[in-house]
């Protein structure tokens, strides 16, 4: 079987400066993948280019075999939906009405929305237990209920695929377990392919069943969170002695749970 | 679209036709609403009834459908703007539409006689003050206030075609085409017949036609060009089709009415008020409201004093004051 979403080899520079480079990873249905990393290893940049909302200079993105750049934009927006970091409206928008948006790319260009999409957005608020926002506006809204409505747009989009920016960045402690459980839950129950971006341990620790560790726009180490959350990679992740990283998650609990274990 | 999304047209339909009943009435020949009544149901003797007929259909009427059209065609415009480009704060005038069609329009008069390059000078320059203000926009694209660089590039774009409108101005025949040119420019009906409201009637329907199909679109345009692509939108190709329509819209209110500045801001911030920011159900309730502000402000206009306003001074005063209260409520993502 192919994969929902395959990229190889990406390749991307900025002038004077090579961002991205030797990327490859696939998502698989039913998984959850981290891609973990500091700020500036160029997180950011891959996941646009995954989406397509950017050129890589090298390299492809393949959505179950066909290439993203010969795919048009509602047809890409049919396969992977997208929870971005932040989304600020200039206009007072109902979190109703921004769920709506989900569907816009796929109605015909004369057709208003139809009592079914309606429904549809109001399933997936209901999914997440944020029914009750329906009708507030969104601006005005926690920033954890926010990440909820962008949360519930991207699955009334029923894609396959899930991208994430950062989701449970900015949220209080409480928030954070609840976005990060849910994003388990959605792989497991709709067999979705996520992926999405942290550069919290912890988060991909929470999560996910396999984790990309990225730094300076290559690959450091993959794999399963028991392989890669070690005191020795995170401490080569992050720049820091491991003498340093193993005290300090000690001391937040966070080694002595066993789960970054020693390598 | 909450439940207000019910009486909210029917309501501001019911406004404009009072309004244009008020402006059908009003008026310095001392015929008014009795007379009307009387036409309408044959009532009237045959000598009235052809003069009458002639202020009524010939006059009043063909002014107050110009002064609608301009309202609705500026304010769906203003509201698509604000949409398209994710800036509550643009309008027609603060995109430099206006002044670029202006400045079209009056070059247009001075090198032809002709209706069709007259209209087609003000669409070309209205679009190109639209490029001079998006160009300088992208120039600064990574400042940390998009929304006030695209203002201030309106501005500078505003600015320039002014300038070359003087030059226009200080070139053109001091006797016959300068007045024609001021006088114009400056914001009126009083000129309006049905000729020149015939002649511009179709590309403003196509163009109001398309702006409100695409509203949904304009809905997801207005969350930023990312998250619009993202969500499955050609972002660009869209936004260049909502710009052409609406500023196709804008330079012809031109070539009706002169420069009517402000009623692209005033409106849409009101109708907002009304109906949400849902463009679906803002762009009509825009039109209607427009519509019936501008037949109202030109009524007010032609019969406040003796001699007549320009209508553009009247629009102008209001809108200042609208902006400054707009500009209030833009931070906090209300507007």
């Amino acid at each position: 079987m192919t994969a929902p979403l395959a990229a190889r080899h990406l390749r991307f520079d900025f002038p004077g400066r090579v961002l991205l480079r030797g990327i490859s990873l696939e998502l698989r249905p039913g998984r959850v993948t981290a891609l973990l990393g500091p700020n500036g290893s160029g997180k950011s940049t891959l996941l646009r280019i995954l989406l397509g909302l950017l050129e890589p200079a090298a390299g492809e993105v393949r959505l179950s075999g066909e290439n993203i750049r010969e795919m048009r934009r509602a047809d890409v927006a049919c396969r992977i939906a997208f929870v971005p970091q932040q989304t600020a409206s200039a206009f007072a928008y109902t979190a109703l009405e921004m769920v709506l948006m989900s569907w816009e790319s796929r109605r015909p260009f004369l057709a208003q929305g139809s009592a079914r999409d309606r429904q549809i957005a109001m399933a997936a608020l209901d999914q997440l237990g944020a029914a009750g926002l329906a009708d507030r506006t969104f601006s005005l809204l926690s920033g954890g209920e926010r990440q909820l409505v962008l949360l519930a747009r991207a699955l009334a989009q029923e894609t396959p695929i899930l991208i994430l920016d950062e989701p449970a960045t900015g949220l209080d402690y409480g928030n954070q377990i609840r976005m990060l459980e849910m994003i388990a839950d959605l792989a497991r129950s709709l067999k979705k392919a996520i992926l999405q971006t942290t550069h919290a341990p912890e988060h991909a620790l929470a999560s996910a069943d396999d984790i990309i560790l990225l730094k300076e726009g290559r690959i450091l180490q993959r794999g399963s969170p028991e392989e890669v959350l070690t005191a020795s990679t995170l401490a080569s992740l992050y720049d820091l002695p491991v003498e340093k990283f193993e005290r300090y998650l000690r001391n937040a609990g966070l080694l002595s749970a066993g789960e970054f274990t020693r390598s | 679209m909450k439940a207000r999304a019910a009486w909210v047209l029917p309501g501001v339909a019911a406004l404009l036709v009072l309004m244009v009943i008020i402006a059908l009435g009003a008026g310095r020949f001392g015929i008014g609403w009795v007379e009307l009544a009387q036409l309408i149901s044959g009532h009237a003797g045959e000598a009235d009834a052809s003069r009458w007929g002639n202020i009524f259909f010939q006059l009043r009427l063909p002014r107050i459908l110009a002064a609608a059209v301009v309202g609705s065609s500026l304010a769906v415009a203003g509201a698509s703007y604000q949409a398209m480009f994710a800036n509550p704060l643009v309008s027609p005038n603060l995109c430099g539409v206006l002044a670029g069609s202006s400045f079209g329009a009056a070059l247009g008069m001075v090198i032809s006689n002709s209706w069709v390059v007259v209209q087609l000078t003000t669409f070309v320059f209205g679009l190109a003050a639209v490029g001079v203000a998006l160009g300088i926009a992208a120039l600064f694209r990574r400042s940390s206030d998009p929304m006030l660089i695209l203002v201030l590039g309106g501005i500078v774009a505003s600015a320039l075609f002014s300038a070359l409108l003087a030059i226009v101005k200080y070139l053109a025949d001091p006797y016959d085409k300068l007045p024609s040119i001021v006088y114009w420019l400056m914001g009126s009906f009083a000129l309006s017949e049905w000729s020149l409201l015939a002649r511009t009637a179709l590309p403003m329907i196509v163009a109001l036609g398309i702006l409100m199909a695409m509203a949904g679109r304009l809905n997801v345009l207005s969350l930023g060009d990312e998250p619009a692509r993202a969500l499955g939108l050609s972002a660009g190709r869209l936004r260049l089709v909502a710009i052409l329509m609406a500023t196709v819209l804008s330079s012809l209110t031109v070539v009706i009415g002169g420069e009517i500045g402000w009623i692209g801001l005033i409106i849409p911030h009101a109708a907002r008020m009304l109906s949400g920011p849902d463009n679906r159900l803002l762009l009509p309730a825009s039109a209607l409201l427009g519509a019936a502000f501008l037949v109202g402000v030109d009524t007010t206009a032609r019969t406040l004093f003796l001699s007549e306003i320009p209508v553009g001074i009247i629009t102008a005063l209001l809108g200042v004051v609208t902006f400054v209260a707009v500009l209030g409520r833009v931070r906090k993502g209300w507007a």
